[in-house]
This record gives C-alpha cells, sequence and structure tokens, in this order.
C-alpha cells in the first residue's frame, strides 16, 4: 500500500507550499487556480501563518514585496491575466532581489481569453512581461507529484538566489487529481542580515528597494544580478530527455502537453518510428545544452505546444540549425490528442509539412 | 487490466465528480496509477458536468479522454448523446434507465449495456443524492476492478466524523440496492 | 557657564542631507514624524515604505529599517511587512499622485481591512517629482504642466477630498488633515501625526494623517508664498480638522 493520497493539483501545490515553510500568502480569486487561496484560507492561520485576499493581482505582488522584504517565505498564485498584472511586482522585486514563489495555474488568451488549457504564457514567464533586465527562473511540472517536489526546490532557489520564482501550469493540472505524496526537505539556509524586518536596536538600517539613479552604479548591479543568473544557468537546469542514439524524432514539450506526447511516442515506436521526448522542467533556464547535443541520428525536432509558436523559439535557440525544427499545436483551450501529434511526426517524415 | 480509461458523466448535482473520484481512489489505494480529470469548462451550475478516470498499471501520459473510452457512467440523456459515440467497440456502459430513455443498443449494438434504475432507486431510499453510490455497483457487478470491502474503505474515509453514522449506511444501502 | 542644549534634530533622522527643494514641506514633515517615533520609543521597530514621487528616497532619511515601493503600492507592501511582523511599528508615507491617483485601490483597501499602520499623506496639489503635472488634488483654475490653461472642472472634475472619502470606510479608525505653512499648525500636525502612532502601538487599526504641504518649486511661487497658498487656497477647499476617530471605541 502506497502513502499516496488523492489530490487535485492546484491544492496539493498549496499544501506543498505550508509544508515547505511558506508563512504568507497573498492572493486574487481568478479560475482555474482558486483552490489554491482556497486552500490557503482554510490552512494558513491555524498553521502559523498570514492569508490575506488581495483587492487585486496588483497588490498580492506588493503584498509579498512587503511580507518578502522581512525575510519570511512568501507565495502567490493567480492565472494568466492575473499573472500579468504582476509584472510591475515581479520586476520590482527583481530589482530588489526580494525571494517569492508565484504560481501560474493558465489559461487561454489573449486578453480575458477562456478558462481553459494553453500555454500562451510561455513568454510572460520567460522573458517577463515587467520591464528592465532580469530573469525569473520558471518550472513547469507535468505531474502532481512532480508539481508538489518543484514546491520545496523552486522556494529554495527563491531564497538562495534571491529572485521570484515561477511555477507555470495549464489548468489540466490545477484541476486534475493524482496520487501524491507530499516530501518535504528542511529549507534551504542562506544568509537573512539584509530583511527590513524593523529591528534595528543593535545594527544600521536596512533598505530594501531597486531605486538606482546612478547610471554606473546600477549598470554594476545588474552585472552582479546576472552573475547569479549564469550561476542557474549552469546549476539549475531541470529536464527529462528520453531521446536515444539511433532515434530519428526528438518531440519536445512542457507539462501536461509532455505526457499528450509521450502517448504519441508510443504509438509512434509501436509503428517502428524511433522517437523520444525532450520535456524541460525549467523553461527558463531553458536546457538549451540538451537540444545542442541531441543524437546524430536525430533527423526532426518536433515541438508539441498548446500555444502559437512560443516554445519553438527556445527550441530553435537550443538546436541551433542542426535539424529541421517543425511545429505540432494547439490553441484557445483546444488540447491535442495523441493521435494528432503522431499523425503530424508521419507528415513530417513523408516530407509532407 | 493495462489501461482502463472511464468516463463520468451526469448532471450537476448527480454526484458525478465524486463517483469519478471514489473509484480513482479505489483504485489508487489498490496501488495502480490513477488520474482524474474535471471538465472544468465554464458550464453552469446545475448543467451537464463529467469527470475522466484512467487507471493504469504504468505511468498514465495524457489524462485526457477524448476517445475510445473504456467504461462510460451516464447518468443522463445527454451523456448519452456526447460520449456514447466515443465508447470504444466492445466498452461498458452503465445507465441511468431512471432517465435515460434512449435505446442504447440501437445507437450501439457493438457495447456491452449495462441499465440501472439509480435515480428511483435513490427516490425510493429517500435521499436522490445518493443515485451516484447505486450507479457505482455496476461497477461492482461488471468489472470486478474492486470489491466491497474496498468500497467501505474508502466511504469510511470520505465520511470521517460526525456525519458517518448516517451517511456510510445510506451510501452501502444504495450500493446494496444496485447491485440487485 | 556650560552649554545648555535647547533643540537638536531628531535621531528619528539620519544625518543624510534632504534632497528637497527649498520652501518644501517634506522636510517638515519628517521631523514630526521621525520626532513621533523616538517620542513613542518605537524607532528601533519602525519599518518605512518609501512611495514613488519627491519622498521616494525617504529610506535615506528615516533612521530605521526602509522599503521603497512601487508607485502606488505602499499599502499593499505596508500590509505585506505587518502582517507578518505584528508587533513592528510601519507606515506608508505617500504623497497625492502616488495615494489618491495610482494607488487608489491599495489605500482604499488597507483602510477597508483596517490594517493596523499609518500613511502619511503628504497632499500638495502637485506631482512635484516628474515637473509639476496636475494631480487629482489639484485646485480649480491651478495651472500645472499638464493644465496648462488651469485646471477645468468640466474635463478633470474637482480636487479629490481624499480625508473625507477615506473617513467613509467603516476600518478606518482615524483621519484627520493637517497643515505645517505656520508654526502653529506644525505643532497641530505633530499632535495629529504621533496619536495616529499612539493608535498603531496600541493595535486600533488604520491611520492616515493628510498634510496640506507646499511645493514652491512645482507651483512656481516663492517659499514665502508658497505657505500663504496652502493657508489661502488650499485651506479653503480642504478643511483642516479630525475626519474620523473611532480608536476610543473599544
Amino acid at each position: 500500500m502506497s502513502q499516496k493520497v488523492l489530490m487535485k493539483g492546484n491544492e496539493a501545490i498549496a499544501e506543498a507550499a505550508i509544508q515547505a515553510g511558506c508563512k504568507a500568502f497573498f492572493g486574487y480569486p481568478i479560475t482555474p487556480q482558486n483552490e489554491i487561496p482556497e486552500y490557503m484560507s482554510l490552512h494558513m492561520e491555524k498553521r502559523g501563518g498570514v492569508f490575506v485576499q488581495a483587492e487585486s493581482e496588483v497588490s498580492a505582488i506588493n503584498m509579498c514585496y512587503g511580507a518578502a522584504a522581512t525575510g519570511a517565505r512568501v507565495m502567490t498564485s493567480s492565472s494568466s491575466p492575473g499573472m500579468a498584472l504582476k509584472q510591475e511586482g515581479i520586476s520590482y522585486m527583481s530589482g530588489a532581489d526580494l525571494p517569492v514563489l508565484m504560481v501560474n495555474v493558465s489559461r487561454c488568451g489573449p486578453g480575458l481569453g477562456g478558462i481553459l488549457p494553453a500555454q500562451g504564457d510561455y513568454f510572460m514567464a520567460t522573458r517577463g512581461g515587467g520591464n528592465g533586465d532580469y530573469r525569473t527562473p520558471v518550472y513547469a511540472p507535468a505531474y502532481i507529484q512532480e508539481a508538489t517536489d518543484l514546491v520545496f526546490e523552486a522556494f529554495d532557489v527563491a531564497e538562495k538566489y534571491r529572485t521570484p520564482v515561477m511555477i507555470l501550469l495549464d489548468g489540466m493540472l490545477g484541476q486534475m487529481m493524482e496520487p501524491v505524496e507530499i516530501k518535504p526537505r528542511p529549507p534551504v539556509q542562506v544568509d537573512k542580515s539584509w530583511v527590513t524586518i524593523g529591528d534595528t536596536a543593535n545594527r544600521k538600517p536596512n533598505v530594501v528597494n531597486s531605486l538606482s539613479l546612478l547610471g554606473d552604479v546600477l549598470e554594476q548591479q545588474n552585472f552582479e544580478r546576472f552573475k547569479k543568473y549564469e550561476q542557474l544557468e549552469r546549476v539549475g537546469v531541470m529536464v527529462e530527455n528520453t531521446v536515444k542514439d539511433g532515434d530519428e524524432i526528438a518531440i519536445v514539450a512542457y507539462g501536461v502537453p509532455a505526457r499528450i506526447a509521450q502517448n504519441a511516442i508510443e504509438e509512434l515506436v509501436g509503428e517502428g518510428i524511433k522517437a523520444g521526448l525532450v520535456r524541460p522542467i525549467t523553461l527558463w533556464p531553458f536546457p538549451y545544452d540538451t537540444l545542442a547535443n541531441l543524437p546524430a541520428s536525430v533527423k526532426h525536432v518536433v515541438v508539441a505546444e498548446l500555444s502559437m509558436g512560443q516554445l519553438i523559439e527556445d527550441v530553435r535557440l537550443g538546436v541551433n540549425g542542426k535539424f529541421p525544427v517543425h511545429l505540432v499545436n494547439r490553441c484557445g483551450g483546444m488540447v491535442f490528442e495523441p493521435a494528432e501529434i503522431a499523425e503530424a511526426v508521419r507528415k513530417i517524415i513523408k516530407g509532407g509539412v | 487490466m493495462a489501461t482502463q480509461k472511464m468516463v463520468f458523466s451526469g448532471f450537476g448535482g448527480q454526484g458525478i465528480l465524486v463517483l469519478g473520484e471514489v473509484v480513482a481512489t479505489i483504485a489508487m489505494k489498490k496501488g495502480n496509477h490513477v488520474t482524474w480529470m474535471p471538465s472544468y469548462g465554464a458550464e453552469m451550475r446545475g448543467g451537464t458536468a463529467n469527470c475522466a478516470v484512467i487507471v493504469s498499471d504504468s505511468l498514465i501520459g495524457s489524462p485526457i479522454v477524448q476517445s475510445n473510452i473504456d467504461i462510460l457512467c451516464a447518468m443522463n440523456e445527454p451523456s448519452v448523446t456526447k460520449f456514447l459515440p466515443k465508447l470504444r467497440a466492445g466498452g461498458l456502459i452503465i445507465a441511468n434507465t431512471s432517465i435515460i430513455k434512449s435505446d442504447i443498443k440501437a445507437i450501439r449494438n457493438d457495447v456491452d449495456v449495462l441499465p440501472i434504475d439509480a435515480s428511483n432507486i435513490a427516490g425510493e431510499i429517500g435521499n436522490l443524492r445518493v443515485a451516484n453510490m447505486v450507479m457505482l455497483a455496476g461497477f461492482l457487478k461488471k468489472t470486478g476492478m474492486f470489491t466491497m470491502d474496498d468500497i467501505k474503505e474508502v466511504l469510511q474515509e470520505r465520511f470521517a466524523g460526525a456525519r458517518s453514522k448516517d451517511l456510510i449506511p445510506l451510501n452501502l444501502k444504495a450500493i446494496e440496492r444496485g447491485m440487485a | 557657564m556650560a552649554n545648555k542644549i535647547i533643540y537638536e534634530k531628531s535621531r528619528g533622522l539620519t544625518d543624510t542631507p534632504l534632497t528637497y527643494c527649498p520652501g518644501c514641506s517634506h522636510g517638515t514633515i519628517h521631523k514630526l514624524v521621525a520626532e513621533s517615533l523616538v517620542e513613542l520609543d518605537v524607532l528601533e521597530r519602525t519599518v518605512a515604505i518609501a512611495p514613488v514621487g519627491c519622498s521616494v528616497l525617504a529610506y535615506n532619511f528615516f533612521n530605521c529599517d526602509g522599503i521603497q515601493a512601487a508607485h502606488g503600492r505602499a499599502p499593499a507592501v505596508a500590509t505585506g511587512v505587518k502582517r507578518v511582523q505584528p508587533d513592528k511599528i510601519v507606515f506608508a508615507y505617500q504623497g497625492d499622485g502616488d495615494l489618491a491617483s495610482i494607488g487608489t485601490a491599495e489605500i482604499i483597501h488597507a483602510a477597508h481591512r483596517s490594517e493596523n499602520f499609518t500613511v502619511i499623506f503628504v497632499n500638495n496639489a502637485i506631482y512635484g517629482m516628474t515637473g509639476g503635472q496636475m494631480a487629482p488634488t489639484t485646485l480649480i483654475d491651478q495651472k500645472t504642466t499638464t493644465s496648462p490653461y488651469g485646471r477645468f472642472e468640466e474635463t478633470t472634475g474637482k480636487p479629490l477630498l481624499v480625508s473625507e472619502m477615506m473617513a467613509q470606510i467603516p476600518g478606518a479608525t482615524y483621519i484627520e488633515r493637517v497643515s505645517v505653512h505656520d508654526h502653529a499648525h506644525i505643532l497641530k500636525a505633530k499632535r495629529a501625526v504621533k496619536k495616529a502612532f499612539g493608535y498603531q502601538v496600541a493595535g486600533k487599526g488604520f491611520t492616515m494623517i493628510e498634510v496640506l504641504a507646499a511645493c514652491p518649486i512645482g507651483w512656481g511661487v516663492t517659499p514665502v508664498n508658497s505657505m500663504k497658498f496652502v493657508k489661502d487656497e488650499m485651506m479653503p477647499y480642504y478643511p483642516l480638522g479630525v475626519y474620523c476617530d473611532r480608536g476610543g471605541e473599544a
């Protein structure tokens, strides 16, 4: 008998966050992530934390800014249009070197769009919609178990590198249930001498700030900040890669679509078409090296995404012209079936695409 | 059993999502991989609801069930219209014939039909909300996927606390009536 | 004969030279806040939230921990700090562009939740930092760089009466409007500021002091005339006084 419990993705993420030591949650209602703030409102206070339903996503991320400045483990969640509103705060927190875990249970857009699953937030998550030079580590789980595991990792990375981090999932993973076993681990130990916690009896005042009016100073600050991003690019990449020497097809997909692609691969392999999956788990830092080092047997790289060609840009950067790269996609809340991906691959092999 | 793809469909309020969850929970406890995926579009409250449950002995890829359904548990007429065409040949439909009046065999003569007078039986017991448990009896009868003891264990966990004294016997009665 | 100290700068302020223009009221208001924090013996456990605007650098001047917030968001940032550190003293220092325009949602809902922190709202009827543009608080007929013919009611409405509006919110504990254009009013303003912080220390909920302030550079007048403008033009439209005081209840 397993220790696993059947949990909704959203609730499992919320529970994992509490077990990871999250002390403050600030959110705002938006479908399909509502189970996260609902779970937090039920549990946070009685387990020693703080829950506030903010007046907007803008306020929620700025509450995170304040709470993170005191050194607390802080979290917010939202869905696509709400994440768009948080961009101001993400940029400010990046500029002020503040950690926060943000969960984007994404929906389809642009605009109000709909609440069905899509991956059109890839650019917003990995490039950011906020101003200025910054990067945001982005984790893209495909399984609820993986989502809860990544909560612990994401909090640690946020605190170790003093940066906002995002867990990006589509509404499917948020709404579905799977057996999950939350595996707590102690939080990373980090220096917190910088916090503005109102404790200046025996030290000089601290300042949390992203204002920097002198060009040479700000340039130096940005250089320093990018050193930590470079470090993350070296050690923080996570990817599942099943492409073997001899495979002629590499399908690249993340999140639940990667599971659909996996079924397509099983179908293709059953027909004798050798194929494997590259599943980026971190979207930034992106596993460019995995794509650059695909076996020479690969004839086609096929990108399967629920957006109009966003992931494919990073895939092309990684492949760097070594292999032809093709797009199989749906959007607007429509989700491809395994057979749809498999059929597209057959056509690509025949040269039909 | 390698992989079983199931769809549970009915009106909101018929307990269809809970029924899927109970089946998924039992399957999980027996050591299977499972996924439970609700339709979460902008359905109106009281409108049609459905969920897909996949049970497998290996890691589950896509949690979506769009075709080749192995077992369809239909509690209202729109569920038949929507999902019967997607039931695989040789698949099983458990139909709530209190509400479903379509001649299923006339539409698909290549599938197995288990009619259960679920809503009427639930009404006789005195609580329409246990029609889903009457439907659950269909799984006991037809699939051999689990036993009455498996169901009891899950119900005891679900209804732990003050309400358990009334609710567990009520739900078990519904299942027993469905078996009859 | 030993020298006798009759006045000294509050230790609630750092030695950093203020960056405000000649005649600006911010320096006076900073002093009132700093003195209140010292007199209430809470300076060492205080966190100041600075806005976007002329007082964006306030964290350099207050001798306590400081956080610089995004434009209008200081009440949200203060909420974040105060909720996880309820025993600390938190104040947001905001101008009228910050609080009365871009930050209306944040200030209203901080009061609505009766967050237990203090807001110092500096109303000088103009956007000072960005070069003297029209604010929601700019007076009718007042010329600014974005109301070069004067503010017209027909197209831009009447100046926003923030204290009156905020006092309607059930969660607002204490709202008072004060002025710092002369010595007598500065003393009254000090009492209001200290009372607001006192309420916070006692856990009484949301407090806001609106301070009518001069911006001689933004207004294009001399410092002396700017004080007259506060008295003769602003005070008739923005009456001083206590708009709500629910701190005595319960």
